[in-house]
């Protein structure tokens, strides 16, 4: 449904191209070639419709997209309660964290809302204690999920990053 | 699935673009030090113990002028949660729903992230939310600047 409306000027090939990439990438030695020989193309020709869906700005990216729990992290969203004043410094401070994937002001009392990756509890024990410790913190509030009853199916098509569907905002 | 040094950098690397070359997963194995054959079985491997959920194209985001989301997150006693996190789960404006802790200042315990063409598409979806799950007490939290947007970079060194 998204491809359709943003890519109205595609053509049929580069919408049947796109809709294999997605589906199943060749994990074999020339994968582009081998998505040629499926849609009667060349392995330069898929090259070069590739390379102009990169540059279009419609793939993103070729790869693997993680699952974070099997690789050894967590994930939590932190509601931060911040001093008018102070906000824009505690949300470039909390930003300068890598684990820190979306960091959002929002209209409440809690103002300034991010989703943490740590690897190990202690981590993220030890990186809430700092932001806690930020001046202009008045509180902080760590809201792990508990459960999980959806996780963006068609995240593609949201906002949210690829690697981000189990840890969204 | 014990992830090994080797692993993880086989592993940093993915999360990367497949280079646009003929052979590019041959190119990835050298620029890791394993042969393509060995990159292939460990790629294999990942997904099958769900480490890797897809090998695949990610595109950018694309639906045109769904531009307005929320977080919307709702007051629901504890033994409606398990009905209503699964009514909340079929609503194609939400796309993620979770139950979270709560806390004396914060008594919110479901979260649903909605997306639409415009604030007043939240409201709705909002409303109509709370008419199907008979919920009353929510918020909606427009985000009002983004300061960080970005995926995990695992095991980057």
């Amino acid at each position: 449904m998204g491809l359709e409306d943003a890519a109205g000027n595609l053509t049929p090939l580069d919408r049947e191209l796109l809709n294999l990439l997605q589906s199943d990438f060749p994990l074999t030695g020339r994968p582009f070639a081998a998505l040629g020989e499926r849609l009667g193309l060349g392995e330069e020709e898929v090259m070069s419709r590739v390379a102009a869906l990169k540059e279009s700005g419609i793939i993103r990216r070729i790869g693997g997209i993680f699952d974070s729990g099997k690789l050894g992290f967590t994930s939590t969203l932190v509601a931060l309660q911040v001093e008018e004043g102070k906000l824009r410094e505690v949300a470039a401070a909390v930003s300068a964290y890598a684990g820190v994937t979306h960091n959002y002001r929002r209209e409440h009392e809690f103002n300034l809302w991010f989703t943490l990756v740590t690897s190990s509890a202690e981590e993220r024990e030890r990186t809430l204690k700092e932001i806690e410790a930020l001046p202009g913190v008045r509180a902080l509030r760590n809201l792990p999920a508990l459960r999980l009853f959806k996780i963006g199916v068609n995240f593609d098509m949201w906002e949210n990053g690829e690697a981000n569907s189990d840890d969204a905002p | 699935m014990t992830l090994r040094e080797l692993d993880k950098r086989i592993i940093a690397r993915l999360q990367g673009d497949l280079p646009l070359v003929p052979e590019p997963f041959a190119a990835i194995a050298r620029e890791v030090g394993i042969s393509e054959e060995e990159l292939l079985t460990k790629i294999r491997g990942y997904l099958e113990a769900g480490v890797m959920r897809r090998f695949s194209t990610i595109l950018r985001h694309h639906r045109a002028g769904y531009t307005a989301n929320a977080m919307c997150c709702w007051l629901v006693p504890p033994e409606r949660v398990e009905e209503a996190g699964r009514v909340m789960a079929t609503f194609r404006e939400a796309s993620h729903v979770y139950q979270r802790p709560t806390y004396p200042d914060w008594p919110y315990n479901l979260f649903t992230m909605l997306h639409g063409k415009t604030k007043e598409d939240l409201y709705r979806a909002a409303a109509e939310i709370s008419a199907r799950t008979g919920i009353g007490e929510y918020r909606l939290l427009f985000s009002t600047e983004e300061f960080k947007k970005t995926s995990m970079e695992y095991f980057k060194q």
